[in-house]
């Protein structure tokens, strides 16, 4: 169900709103009482610091909304929770949605390298969008979305706690293995990941450069456009209420040339807001996810070497001690061997996922472009009509 | 007995036989023979032109309104190939427009030729427009084309050709063309300065000269700033011609005609003071005067005044406007840059992409992406030649235009001190006779004779030269709002062009994009 009914807004771009009839039908136990597609980041509200989201999302038994308002702590409540799941086999082999980075508002400056792309246009739009997603895809997400904090997060009227949560298990995982990073052990013992990792690591890079070098296509669009602004100020001054008639056609011409720059500038902002809504978000989205996927098969990678590590222990151990040995290699291996099946999974999904939204960002860059220049053409061309005057021959 | 008749002049208007020695002001007006120009040509076969040359002029635009240069495009550079052909041949509306978004041909052509379907409309209406010029206007086209480089090393020159085409009976032949360097140009416009300012002459100022510009060229840097600059100045120096054969005075200046018929001019050297710093100095110099006037003369200094207030108003918001839109086309050029990064960080997304129809619609992507390069730098080009260089070359003619005001008031203090002196000569006359010494009375009477008609004569230079200074005034301004208008309309025809290619690279991608899966 490609939620395209909104012709002029951005339609979310969620795996889940994309993806048509995965295998995500198996009713989890603890159901979310929201349909995940449904969740919007409708607006942003800066109060100083402070910046509050407004967060809504259709009842599944359709008798309904949910409206509740969230600051980016809770937001982070809810990724650090996600990360602390327990209960949740092979939990490290998830590849958890990426969260968009903190935004500081008061500070424009170092907002756009903080969120790069989804802080261009001057509004929350962009950033909202963004978030937007990231909901839908932990509620789209058969193991993730099964936890009571989404819940809490989407449906209470009370912000979940505020307090500093525990670090949970992953980070300390991920903390205690810095060492193995710098070993460059990428030997893997399975074809499937061995490729997807050296994938992986070549597209996070460009995918990376593409969103960077997108960005800056946009930020000079919008240099075009104040320029083109200042010219059509600029020309408003040179209007002068003169007797003479050479000193009036002057003046008009310069009011007409002002108005040509005036649309001028009106186009190329909406080409930069086209730019931004679609093809931005989805290289911002792109990027991101290929690095939460590194985490993931970095995260398994530890879970090998952890297993090589207890089966070395094992082969090598003293008989007192090889009975315990067995068992840490034991569980070593269940642990690993877990984490590669979600990991298997949840790659396929991902690659599905992706293409699915790389495709309805073009699509829907292509389309507004055409639309843009379309009605850009038809101003040109009424303004050329205009131009010709009432000439008798015309 | 009667000598045998020159073979020219029974064929001519006779009026023109003796064209040769027509520098006096007093002469017919050489548009008394335009109306006849149903006349027989000259049999006189056409010297200067290659036998295959097309006209050259097919849909020039009228030498009142600057054809605009849009080259540059792409791979080509500014230099132009000797085939004749090329120059106006795309021209003409009727040609396929197919390969109009793949290829942008160098050379000077007016933007009409891009335009599919819909264009027509415009660019009849664009004919309709430069007929309409045509009637306001002489006979008269002119083209500046074909930069060489002549010669090696410091010593190297660009040579242009320099294209006529009238049916005026003045010239020898209909349509002609001879070579000119850049320092032709600058001494006609000094010939011209030292006869006609006097006048009080608006005289269309040649285009600045450029160390840095030209000594890339001379060096042999082939990049594009040097062709850049090349292309620049060429479009200038065409302006430049026209505007100075749309004068009705300076077009029957014998230095004008001399410069676009005869083959080969002696070298103009004295062109030191026509650098950039020395045309402003020398402009200012002369403005400086009109500030400097204090007393009132009479009524109509009034409109004198203020046309001239308004005169440097007007120079300070163009200047003002110039630098916006420097910064404007700066900002073009950027885009173009960042978009061909753009291209290739996705053409390498496509590459590494492991699913076959993202993968190709990525590359695909990469290579409309550089066919957006190209429109912008096309865009940036327009932004540049349209609307830069016209907002440029009027800073400059204002300039010019404050400089005949000046002229007239030197002409005006030279009355004014020849009234003093005559007044010191009476004065002196009047001592000489009450100290009673004839003998150099004799000489006192003289001088006052000789000073009487000398005021009587600056009197009359100064109300010749304000009748002068007010109507090229008038004509300059009426040139001045066709000349915007022109450009503008041009303007917004690349810019619907511009939109139109866009549409359709977009148009071709978005199915690549539908076919993801």
């Amino acid at each position: 169900m490609m939620e395209e009914e909104e012709a002029e807004e951005c339609p979310p771009l969620s795996p889940v709103s994309v993806v048509e009839g995965t295998e995500e039908e198996v009713t989890p136990p603890r159901a979310l009482s929201v349909s995940p597609g449904t969740v919007r980041v409708t607006e942003a509200a800066q109060d100083g610091e402070l910046l509050t989201f407004i967060i809504v999302s259709q009842k599944l038994s359709g008798t309904g909304e949910y409206h509740v308002d969230r600051t980016y702590e809770d937001f982070d409540w809810l990724q650090q929770h996600l990360f602390s799941l327990e209960d949740v086999p092979g939990i490290q082999g998830i590849i958890f949605p990426p969260l968009p980075a903190r935004a500081q508002p008061n500070a424009p400056g170092k907002l756009v390298r903080q969120l790069g792309l989804l802080a261009t246009g001057g509004t929350w739009t962009p950033y909202c969008r963004a978030l937007e997603a990231y909901l839908q895809q932990v509620a789209g997400h058969s193991l993730l979305s099964r936890t009571q904090h989404l819940e809490t997060f989407l449906t209470s009227p009370e912000p979940p706690g505020r307090q500093k949560v525990k670090r949970g298990l992953f980070n300390r995982l991920s903390q205690a293995v810095e060492g193995i990073r710098k070993d460059g052990h990428t030997e893997d013992v399975d074809d499937f990941f061995r490729t997807e990792r050296e994938h992986n690591l070549s597209l996070t890079g460009l995918s990376r450069a593409a969103a960077e070098r997108f960005l800056e296509v946009v930020q000079t669009e919008q240099k075009i456009a104040v320029a083109c602004g200042h010219f059509a100020a600029s020309l408003q001054l040179c209007v002068e209420a003169g007797d003479d008639p050479g000193q009036e056609t002057f003046s008009k011409m310069c009011v007409k040339i002002s108005e040509i720059m005036e649309s001028m500038k009106k186009n190329v902002q909406k080409v930069a807001e086209n730019d931004v809504t679609t093809l931005g978000l989805g290289l911002d989205l792109e990027c991101r996810y290929q690095e939460a996927e590194k985490e993931m098969l970095f995260r398994r990678t530890c879970k090998l070497v952890e297993l090589e590590t207890a089966s070395r222990n094992a082969e090598r151990a003293k008989p007192l001690k090889k009975a315990a040995m067995d068992e840490i290699k034991k569980a070593a291996e269940k642990d690993f061997d877990q984490v590669s099946v979600v990991a298997k999974q949840e790659v396929a999904r991902f690659q599905r996922a992706r293409v699915a939204v790389l495709r309805q960002a073009l699509v829907r860059w292509c389309e507004l472009q055409i639309l843009t220049a379309t009605g850009s053409a038809e101003q040109w061309n009424q303004q050329l009509l205009a131009f010709r005057g009432p000439e008798p021959s015309s | 007995m009667n000598p045998p008749p020159f073979p020219d002049t029974a064929e001519q208007e006779p009026v023109f036989s003796d064209m040769g020695d027509g520098d006096s002001d007093e002469g017919e007006d050489i548009f008394l023979g335009s109306s006849k120009t149903g006349a027989e040509s000259p049999s006189v076969p056409q010297l200067n032109i290659k036998a295959e040359t097309t006209d050259l002029f097919a849909e020039q635009a009228s030498s009142t309104a600057p054809t605009v240069g849009l080259g540059t495009g792409g791979s080509s550079n500014g230099v132009q190939s000797d085939d004749d052909n090329d120059l106006f041949s795309d021209a003409h509306v009727e040609l396929p427009t197919e390969n109009a978004s793949s290829s942008t041909p160098s050379g000077p052509r007016p933007a009409a030729t891009f335009i599919p379907g819909t264009a027509d409309m415009q660019t009849k209406s664009m004919e309709q427009l430069e007929e309409e010029e045509a009637k306001d206007t002489f006979d008269v086209d002119v083209a500046v084309t074909n930069p060489e480089k002549v010669g090696d090393g410091m010593h190297a020159f660009m040579a242009y050709r320099v294209s006529t085409k009238s049916t005026l009976p003045v010239f020898r032949n209909k349509e002609f063309s001879v070579k000119r360097r850049f320092s032709d140009f600058l001494g006609l416009y000094e010939k011209l300065s030292i006869k006609q300012s006097l006048q009080g002459c608006i005289i269309p100022s040649p285009p600045e000269k450029s160390v840095v510009g030209m000594t890339k060229v001379k060096v042999g840097k082939d990049d594009s700033s040097s062709v850049e600059f090349v292309e620049r100045r060429r479009a200038a120096l065409e302006r430049y011609l026209q505007r100075i054969v749309a004068h009705s005075v300076l077009l029957q200046d014998p230095d004008v005609r001399e410069f676009l018929e005869r083959d080969e001019l002696p070298r103009a050297v004295n062109t030191q003071a026509l650098s950039g710093a020395g045309f402003l100095k020398m402009i200012n110099k002369a403005s400086d005067a009109v500030n400097k006037m204090t007393i009132k003369m009479n009524e109509s200094d009034t409109w004198f005044e203020d046309k001239f207030q308004e005169v440097e108003n007007e120079e300070q918001q163009l200047r003002k406007l110039h630098i916006v839109v420097d910064s404007l086309v700066n900002h073009r050029k950027e885009l173009c840059g960042n978009t061909a990064v753009f291209a290739k960080s996705m053409a390498m997304l496509g590459n590494s992409e492991d699913n076959t129809a993202l993968s190709r619609a990525l590359s695909q992507l990469a290579e409309v992406e550089d066919k957006m390069e190209q429109l912008h730098h096309d865009q940036a080009t327009s932004d540049f030649f349209i609307l830069a260089e016209l907002l440029a070359d009027y800073v400059r003619l204002l300039g010019t235009v404050r400089g005949c005001f000046g002229q007239r008031m030197r002409a005006w203090q030279r009355w004014q001190e020849a009234q003093s002196t005559l007044q010191r000569k009476r004065e002196a006359e009047a001592k000489l006779l009450w100290a009673n010494k004839p003998d150099k009375l004799q000489q006192a009477k003289e001088d006052i004779t000789e000073w009487e008609s000398r005021v009587t004569q600056y009197e009359r230079d100064f109300d010749r030269i304000s009748v002068t200074v007010r109507k090229e005034v008038l004509q300059f301004e009426k040139e001045k709002a066709k000349d915007f208008k022109f450009q503008i309309y041009k303007y917004l025809e690349t810019m619907l062009q511009s939109q139109q290619r866009l549409i359709k690279f977009w148009e071709a991608f978005l199915p690549e994009a539908k076919a993801i899966a």
